[in-house]
């Protein structure tokens, strides 16, 4: 067997392996680093652009504990960053991640624009991205009034109309956002009220500048050069009717970063990473974390806990070096479904903390 | 190290006079192929010991006969009798220490 990889060379004669790679550097993928780090493993952090993940683009973040005053999403994720990178963890900046392999000796390899990375396991926080529309003159419009990022975007709109589509939090926050700059927002929401949170949706009420149109679905960007209308449609009254717009923003929902794993690990039908209740996926050695992790929510408080669960899931793995077997059914749990009995197949007194054991 | 198989394991393990050590390993499992060149090595090392292994998805019911719940597990046999099992990778100095006296 020609193996250039021994786990029992001491650790400078293979110091191109890393102990822990983490895919994404967003919030939950920095949390993994920081305890990845903080455990004494060699880890990198791969980050693609800007760090951050989708906070790095909310203008200010009002329910992550501790900022009683709200932080820029910005400036939480480069708190992260520096956390990670003052415990030990590497970020190496990277565009794109083309696959994720097992090796013949155990390890694993991610392959980016930049290099193949090698490490004994792998945690995966890819997170998401915004979702297209898919109406035409979307993409005719990117950067002539379409956005899908007020806090890229907003100051461009200084004294005009624009028009966010969606009802969540993210189109009733940013909303509020381009309030500062524009004149006139109008929230483009397919229902008759928002899935926001309540006190968003107060702060939008009150809001003279936002103007909700509901029931609608938007069918058309138009205009010339720039951005001169949204073509809406209320699904009630079958009325079509072009909003006045200079700026369209999307926030209709959000696709998860995982096309590379197709075929390496589980996925939901959605795309969204499959893993038992301790972050691990379909391959042992490989755990996952965050907004791309097939989850209920989708939070920052939401994806620091499971990045703090995958890190010390991943330094137990290599610390064992052991693979659970299958159930007997050969079905590995898809999150919050039925859990494999998990505990009794742990050794005895090794805890498996985090189960929850089948009655 | 020669495969093993779920019809020939009770001659060439359990029904054998001497000392077998069983390497319970399987394709997909990273640390089983990271320890099996470690027991290729010793079973070169230590020849009063045969060294076989066994692919837990083509032999469930004997990684089930034995309480195989993570691999790789190595199961130490003298006259057919479990003397000895080890869960998980690890270096061969520290294989070597814990299988110690059952290698002799």
């Amino acid at each position: 067997m020609g193996l250039d990889i021994r786990i029992d060379l001491p650790r400078t004669e293979q110091s191109d392996t890393y102990d822990v790679a983490i895919v994404g550097a967003g919030p939950s993928g920095l949390t993994a680093g920081i305890y990845c780090a903080r455990g004494r493993r060699s880890t990198v952090v791969l980050e693609r652009n800007m760090a951050g993940g989708q906070i790095a683009l909310t203008e200010l973040v009002e329910n992550y504990p501790g900022f009683p005053d709200g932080i820029s999403g910005f400036d939480l994720a480069d708190r992260m960053k520096r956390q990670a990178a003052q415990f030990g963890a590497e970020l190496r900046e990277i565009t794109t991640v083309a696959s994720l392999q097992p090796h013949e000796d155990g390890c694993f390899s991610i392959t980016t624009d930049q290099e193949s990375i090698r490490s004994r396991a792998v945690i995966l926080s890819p997170g998401v991205e915004a979702k297209r529309s898919g109406i035409p003159g979307e993409a005719e419009f990117i950067g002539r009034g379409v956005s899908w990022c007020a806090t890229c975007d907003g100051a461009l709109y200084k004294g005009r109309t624009v028009a966010v589509v969606g009802g969540g939090d993210a189109a009733v926050e940013e909303g509020l956002f381009l309030t500062k700059f524009a004149d006139k927002v109008y929230v483009v929401h397919r229902r008759d009220e928002l899935r926001a949170a309540k006190i968003a949706q107060e702060r939008a009420f009150a809001n003279p500048k936002m103007e909700f149109v509901w029931d609608s679905v938007p069918r058309r960007v138009v205009g010339d050069q720039m951005v001169e209308g949204l073509e809406v449609q209320n699904l009630k009254t079958k009325e079509v009717r072009t909003l006045p717009v200079n700026g369209v923003f999307f926030y209709i929902g959000q696709i998860p970063n995982t096309a590379f794993l197709q075929g390496v690990v589980e996925r939901d039908e959605a795309g969204y990473i499959l893993t038992d209740a301790l972050m691990r996926t379909s391959l042992c050695g490989v755990f996952a974390c965050g907004d791309a992790r097939s989850n209920p929510l989708k939070q920052i408080a939401m994806a620091v806990g499971e990045g703090a669960l995958a890190a010390v899931q991943a330094q137990r793995y290599l610390d064992e070096l052991e693979c659970p077997l299958p159930a007997a059914d050969g079905q590995r749990p898809a999150w919050g479904g039925p859990t494999v009995p998990a505990a009794s197949r742990e050794r005895p007194g090794s805890g498996g903390a985090g189960d929850t054991p089948t009655p | 190290m020669e495969p093993v198989t779920q019809d020939d394991f009770d001659d060439v393990v359990v029904n054998a006079p001497g000392k077998v050590l069983v390497d319970f390993w399987a394709e997909w499992c990273g640390p089983c192929r990271m320890v099996g060149p470690v027991l290729e090595e010793m079973a070169a090392e230590y020849p009063d010991v045969t060294f076989v292994k066994l692919n837990v998805d083509e032999a469930p019911e004997i990684a089930q006969r034995y309480g195989v719940m993570n691999i790789p597990t190595i199961l130490a046999f003298e006259q057919g009798e479990v003397k000895q099992r080890i869960v998980g990778a690890m270096p061969k100095a520290k294989l070597v220490a814990e299988l110690g006296e059952f290698l002799g």
